[in-house]
């Protein structure tokens, strides 16, 4: 008679080994899962410069920032070209769809996308939510790598023809 | 001199909360009654004073006096005035002056809501709230004042970013502080509870409420800036995953997580020193969010000047109550000893499971949200994390939190069945089978996450509903019997099937808005006609209009919809004045069936204009939800057993009792 409250008891830790363990092994899921996503999702920033210096792989998603260049932007419909600068390198740039608000010649730009095979970016996405003193931060660093970058924001609306 | 009284006004407050920081403190540990006193007329003094300065800015703001640098730098004369006054928080100082303002106003309503707390509590809260009152007002006094003189005053400001000059926007920042601010109650209380050592049901009935109320203010304050980012933005998504929304969503989810947590404790008097860490970590993520975003580390419209002071007191304001109360946890949690037992399965369990799968989601989004802060800071580079991280880590961690949403409430406290559970939720089984029966007929198939989306939302609100229906025994007694039960229901539970039927319709409206939403982005000429879905959209053409510190160039739809012309949509470019900034003003027709959007970009009569126009069935549901999710949070918190106060009275009779 005496074992059967024992065996309950046991019963009752392996439960409660098993509810453990579950969580245990739950949480290591969730973790391989977070983790997994994270390492997929990394979206690298390259300027103008990192792109011509560096061999980015076609088909690598990344994030391009640098000055739209004064005279570059062509529309045909809804696609647009232009060229984002950091003043030392270029590279040219595609997108279709309606742009921001505050996208403009000789402003700061980053666009998201990828490179096609003929060196061009096929963006996706393109932001200049910003106010027309403002740098993207992005934008800004890549300036200063390039060593083009002028203390007084206003100094880059200079860069446009004419003005 | 109005800006001189408000700024002398601050510099009394810090005093004031430097006094209700520390004498109560000391009191409440040595026994001296007089200086645990001193805590509830001091909070209400600060509230008072704080008020008071918030009254002096906005005066300020509202005659446009530009002798004051923060109303030159963010005002303009000609701005209507509902945009005056909530440009008084559209700025930095502002906004950390309406925080102190919100806090103060909280720390009142303790003093004034919790009489019947015990002296030694009730003085120990105050007086944490006291403390963060003083990080916040010497932070606004040494880095950020907003009352600095310029001299010589400039005859016009310099306005508000066009973009926050939305009604949405205006009411935005009051709501979202109101939640975060409000957690600062259930930390204070937490701190409190550790040096006291003891918590006990009574201790979780009384900061139930707090979190409640901030937590309904939370959702409210992140809803209408997701509406915003939806109208206002012209994109045409409600959601980004952006830090700025990332830094609002983390406390949302801790503070969810409390709150069911905070049950447990009262209910079952276990996951003491859990909750207690998740008071702690709620208010730290608040902290968190409103530092991130004021402080420039994020760039976006809410981040203001960026200044090196401010961010180094920031940094340390932030360790210190982080690493502060952490450590208290450290030393204190220990003493905090479970009395129920525990099984798994069990009403518990599910709460468990409820708040093991928000916190995992927790972690995902502040590890998202930092690691490219992190990498910046330390090495350099820049690195964004997508929108997809953070769609992958949420669909597989929120689909077993909805699935056992609808089984939980049907489960007892200690020892549940699920079994007999799940075979009281047949109904619920069956709207889901029809729900993924019709999705597959309309989707072919084609979409595993839309059907997962259906059958979610379906099992979540109608096993909602049958809990309920068990609950008040519908259909299965008499009529009269239901709506005597239905009566008798207690309030928190009328809360709870209410708040969960919100989010079941937040799932639908998220689910169907995504998968069926119909998007054409065209160039347009007047006359041309674009089909979007089950409407057509003729486009009249476009002319500029005048607004009242704006032009614009106005385009004109009309919607046609079965045949006839239902309505004239007019989006429109608009360009400000004063900052000169141009901003989209989409045409929105809102209805419970469908949303119809459009855009109206550049262009002109010889090419035609961009166009961006949409059909979002169900969009609307998901601030629909959101709203019924905070409806049920205060249908809870009007709950008789809330009431501050009410579990003391309970509290002091019992003991009485047990006197005798």
């Amino acid at each position: 008679m005496r074992d059967v409250p024992m065996r309950r008891g046991m019963k009752r830790k392996h439960k409660r080994l098993l509810a453990v363990l579950g969580l245990v092994a739950g949480l290591g899921v969730a973790a391989a899962l977070v983790l997994t996503a994270f390492n997929d999702n990394l979206v690298f920033f390259h300027s103008p410069s990192d792109v011509a210096e560096k061999k980015i792989a076609a088909d690598k998603r990344f994030r391009i920032g640098g000055l739209v260049e004064a005279g570059s932007v062509k529309k045909d419909g809804l696609t647009t070209e232009f060229v984002v600068t950091d003043l030392r390198h270029a590279v040219p740039v595609v997108y279709t769809g309606m742009l921001p608000d505050l996208f403009r010649e000789g402003q700061g730009v980053v666009a998201n996308g990828k490179l096609d095979a003929e060196g061009r970016f096929i963006a996706s996405e393109v932001l200049a939510k910003h106010d027309e003193n403002y740098m993207p931060p992005e934008v800004a660093d890549a300036l200063k790598k390039s060593g083009q970058w002028h203390e007084k924001p206003g100094d880059h609306a200079k860069l446009k023809p004419g003005s | 001199m109005v800006a001189e009284f408000g700024h002398i006004a601050l510099i009394l407050a810090l005093a004031l909360a430097l006094v209700q920081g520390i004498l109560p403190l000391i009191g409440a540990a040595r026994g001296i009654p007089a200086w645990m006193a001193l805590a509830p007329t001091a909070a209400m003094g600060q509230a008072v004073l704080v008020a008071f300065a918030f009254g002096c800015l906005t005066y300020a703001y509202v005659t446009s006096d530009f002798s004051v640098l923060n109303v030159a730098e963010n005002s303009h004369t000609l701005k209507p005035m509902l945009y005056k006054v909530s440009g008084v928080w559209g700025n930095h100082e502002g906004s950390l002056l309406l925080w102190i303002l919100i806090l103060v106003i909280f720390g009142a309503a303790v003093a004034v809501f919790g009489r019947n707390l015990p002296a030694t509590l009730k003085a120990r809260v105050l007086s944490i709230q006291g403390l963060i009152g003083v990080g916040f007002l010497a932070f606004i006094l040494f880095t950020s004042n907003p009352f600095a003189r310029i001299l010589p005053p400039p005859l016009e400001g310099r306005g508000l970013n066009p973009l926050l000059q939305d009604p949405g926007l205006a009411f935005h920042p009051p709501f979202l502080y109101l939640g975060y601010v409000g957690f600062s109650v259930a930390f204070s209380f937490a701190v409190a509870a550790l040096i006291e050592g003891r918590v006990d049901p009574a201790w979780a009935r009384w900061v139930r409420p707090w979190t409640l109320a901030a937590w309904c203010f939370l959702t409210v304050g992140i809803a209408l800036g997701s509406w915003w980012a939806y109208y206002e933005l012209g994109w045409g998504g409600w959601w980004f995953w952006d830090p700025v929304e990332n830094a609002s969503f983390m406390p949302w989810l801790a503070g969810t997580a409390l709150l069911h947590s905070a049950v447990v404790v009262e209910k079952r008097e276990t996951l003491k020193s859990w909750t207690i860490l998740l008071a702690i970590l709620t208010f730290s993520l608040s902290l968190l969010g409103t530092f991130l975003v004021r402080s420039g580390v994020i760039n976006s419209v809410h981040a203001f000047a960026t200044d090196p002071t401010r961010g180094v007191f920031i940094l340390i304001f932030l360790g210190v109550v982080v690493g502060g109360s952490l450590t208290l946890y450290a030393l204190r949690a220990p003493v905090l000893q479970a009395v129920g037992v525990f099984a798994p399965v069990s009403r518990e369990g599910a709460l468990v499971l409820n708040n093991l799968l928000l916190a995992v989601a927790t972690a995902a989004v502040l590890l998202g949200t930092l690691y490219p802060m992190a990498v910046d800071a330390l090495l350099g580079a820049k690195v964004s994390v997508g929108p997809q991280y953070f769609n992958t880590v949420f669909i597989p961690l929120m689909t077993p939190l909805l699935a056992a949403m609808a089984i939980g409430p049907l489960l007892a406290w200690k020892r549940g069945d699920v079994g007999a559970a799940l075979r009281r939720l047949w109904p619920a089984a069956l709207a889901t089978v029809i729900a993924l029966a019709l999705g597959l007929w309309l989707l072919h198939g084609r979409d595993a996450l839309a059907l997962l989306g259906l059958a979610l939302g379906a099992w979540l609100g109608i096993g909602t509903l049958c809990e309920w229906a068990l609950r008040i025994k519908l259909f299965a007694a008499p009529l009269s019997e239901t709506l005597n039960r239905a009566r008798h229901l207690p309030r928190a539970a009328w809360g709870m099937t209410v708040a969960h039927l919100g989010m079941a319709l937040m799932v639908l409206g998220i689910t169907v808005s995504s998968v069926w939403q119909v998007e054409v982005q065209q160039v347009m000429k007047p006359g041309d006609i674009a089909r979007v879905g089950p409407v057509e959209y003729r486009f009249l053409g476009v002319q500029p209009v005048r607004g009242p510190n704006y032009t614009a160039q106005q385009g004109r739809f009309e919607v046609i919809e079965g045949g006839e012309v239902a309505r004239v949509m007019t989006p429109a470019q608009r360009r400000y004045q004063q900052p000169p900034m141009e901003t989209t003003e989409a045409a929105i027709r809102p209805s419970p069936v469908a949303d119809l959007y459009a855009v109206v970009g550049e262009g002109d009569a010889a090419r035609g204009w961009a166009v961006r126009l949409y059909w979002k069935p169900l969009v609307s549901w998901i601030w629909l939800g959101a709203l019924i999710m905070c409806f049920g949070g205060l249908l809870s918190l009007s709950d008789r057993r809330h009431r501050v106060g009410a579990p003391a009275r309970k509290r002091i009779a019992a003991s009485a009792a047990a006197a005798e």
